[in-house]
């Protein structure tokens, strides 16, 4: 016992825990940060049709996406009002999708690439015309997995 | 004698907050309808040659109008309608010959709506599934997605999903 007793007598300095809640900050912030960037960078308005018969992607890391629709009111004095295509965070010309893809797919280990899918996030009003040409170019690029995203339509 | 504030506690408040954003911020699950495109060719596929009894061609125009077998029809009557020229249960001259000979042919304006369109392509899915898991219930008394892989690939092989799509005509205004 008497040795215990000693011991508390000396009382060493604890290890400070002061500056662990801004370690957690830091982390905290780095996550609100990256979160929320990635979904303000929509160019474009999007709000994709009701459908029923819905599949689930399950690979994030092989998808990607294709956005088109208005562009959004703070683009539409540089842009006008016409559907343009989004990808990445730009606008880009049809013309300059199999580039889009082909970047995508040399991120991709060369077991997978086979399963790599393009979704297609376009505007419930959008017109056929633009997603023919989309849809023409993906097919000269080599790309045919595609998916049409689409809401669940409530029952 | 110090007398702090024990600011032990902090931490576990910030880590609280950092769960809470890691769950709530789940990047945008993405759905939608799965489809393969036909690999490009400069000639477009020719169905003229085929059976007039086994296309079941769907146009849809410019005002968001179907066309099916050269008569109009309202979107709500589709599904049942591909099922009937699907299946053909009564073994009608003009439907399909066999589930697995039926094409569908579809074919649009470029000033047809999107939402239209995708509409008319969830109905023709939708038709396929319940033809499948119909069978499937009928063969293996369960829900098409409850059977093994090989079984799910038999019922594919007999109502297999034979999608044509012509180029699109451009008689609409494109938006």
């Amino acid at each position: 016992m008497s040795k215990f007793q000693k011991k508390r007598g000396k009382s060493q300095p604890e290890v400070s825990t002061a500056s662990l809640p801004d370690i957690i900050f830091m982390l905290l912030f780095f996550f609100m940060v990256v979160t929320v960037l990635r979904d303000a960078e929509l160019k474009v308005q999007v709000n994709t049709p009701e459908a029923t018969e819905l599949t689930k992607l399950e690979k994030k890391s092989l998808v990607n996406y294709l956005y088109i629709g208005k562009p959004t009111p703070k683009w539409q004095e540089l842009y006008g009002t016409k559907p343009l295509l989004q990808l990445g965070d730009s606008f880009k010309k049809v013309r300059d999708i199999p580039l889009f893809i082909e970047q995508h797919r040399v991120q991709v280990p060369e077991i997978q690439r086979p399963g790599i899918t393009s979704s297609l996030r376009v505007d419930g009003d959008v017109t056929m015309g633009i997603i023919s040409d989309v849809k023409t170019e993906l097919r000269k690029a080599g790309q045919l997995k595609i998916n049409y995203s689409a809401k669940p339509r409530p029952e | 004698m110090k007398n702090e504030i024990n600011a032990g506690s902090m931490a576990d408040i910030a880590f609280l907050l950092l769960i809470f954003f890691l769950v709530t911020t789940t990047i945008l699950e993405d759905k939608g309808i799965l489809v393969r495109l036909p690999p490009w060719s400069e000639e477009e596929p020719d169905i003229a040659k085929l059976k007039e009894r086994n296309v079941y061609s769907i146009l849809v125009n410019a005002q968001n109008q179907l066309l099916v077998r050269g008569e109009p029809k309202d979107i709500k009557s589709l599904r049942e309608d591909t099922k009937m020229f699907i299946a053909n249960p009564q073994r009608r001259e003009d439907l399909s010959e066999a589930p697995n000979k039926a094409i569908v042919s579809l074919k649009n304006d470029r000033g047809t709506k999107y939402e239209t369109y995708l509409e008319v392509y969830n109905e023709v899915q939708a038709a396929y599934n319940e033809l499948r898991d119909e069978e499937a219930r009928r063969k293996h008394n369960k829900p098409y997605t409850n059977l093994t892989r090989e079984q799910r690939a038999a019922i594919r092989a007999k109502f297999p999903l034979i999608l044509s799509e012509a180029e699109p005509t451009s008689f609409g205004e494109e938006s």
